[in-house]
């Protein structure tokens, strides 16, 4: 079922308070093989937050995460994320365009830290698979 | 452009159980090959999200310490991962000069059995020093 055009330009609420751990940033880097020492977090870290964003819309929006395939992903930092940064992600929904049946859909999350200053922008475009079925 | 001497990574079925675990991203997609053939998928996927990591990661050993000012890339082929053995995936990247922000942009390309499997990968960095 394609989603709903009306979505365009909806800010969906912020995310809880996510507080950086040293512990979850070294098993996060640690996933790929390097170690981790402290100091600036990987540069895709900020994902942990845009996609608990993203499975929020997408569970208000009733979308199936198993239909979903991701597009495109953009990070711009405005500072670097450290451990004890406690963070918060707005997602918008920012297009909406059907093409052989899937849904592409483009969001933007503003990841903001406890004084609400922007730390990192994060955009995302998300295939929804849902023509075949 | 300076080219950086490019990295190598297997990516295994178990990589993909650990980064969903520290993603977060649990899309049965990336683990279950009924469910990822049931979306039209080839089978098993890696998160496009953990090929930008280790990305990343040949990003942050080129230039040691320095900070990630913006990362980006499209996911434009699927990485299938078999359940036995792992998926080769080669990061290369070309470095330009660093700018009067201290700034340098790498141009990456990201393969899998010589097939781009991202798209325009790029990252700026500020080096340290």
């Amino acid at each position: 079922m394609p989603i709903d055009q009306s979505l365009v330009g909806r800010e969906f609420p912020p995310t809880a308070p996510h507080e950086v751990e040293e512990s979850r940033v070294r098993a996060f880097a640690e996933t790929t093989g390097a170690t981790y020492d402290g100091g600036p977090v990987p540069a895709t870290y900020p994902i942990v937050l845009a996609f608990e964003a993203m499975n929020a819309f997408l569970e208000a929006e009733q979308v199936d995460l198993f239909r979903i395939v991701h597009g495109e992903q953009r990070f711009s930092y405005e500072r670097p994320v450290v451990p004890g940064d406690v963070l918060t992600a707005t997602l918008t929904v920012a297009s909406l365009r059907q093409i052989g049946g899937n849904d592409i859909i483009g969001t933007t999350s503003a990841v903001t830290d406890a004084d609400g200053a922007l730390v990192c922008s994060t955009s995302a475009t998300l295939v929804h698979r849902g023509g075949a079925a | 452009m300076r080219s950086l001497a490019p990295r190598t990574f297997t990516i295994t079925r178990a990589d993909l159980v650990a980064y969903a675990e520290a993603s977060g991203d649990h899309n049965p997609i990336h683990q279950d090959e009924a469910v990822a053939t049931s979306v039209g998928l080839p089978g098993v996927i890696a998160h496009g999200m953990y090929t930008m990591a280790l990305a990343a990661r040949a990003v942050a050993e080129w230039f040691p310490g320095s900070e990630v000012v913006s990362f980006g890339c499209k996911f434009t082929s699927p990485v299938v991962v078999p359940a036995e053995g792992g998926a080769e995936v080669e990061v290369a990247g070309e470095a330009g000069d660093r700018d009067a922000d201290g700034l340098t942009t790498v141009k990456l390309t990201v393969t899998c059995g010589g097939q781009k499997v991202l798209g325009m990968p790029k990252a700026v960095v500020r080096a340290r020093g």
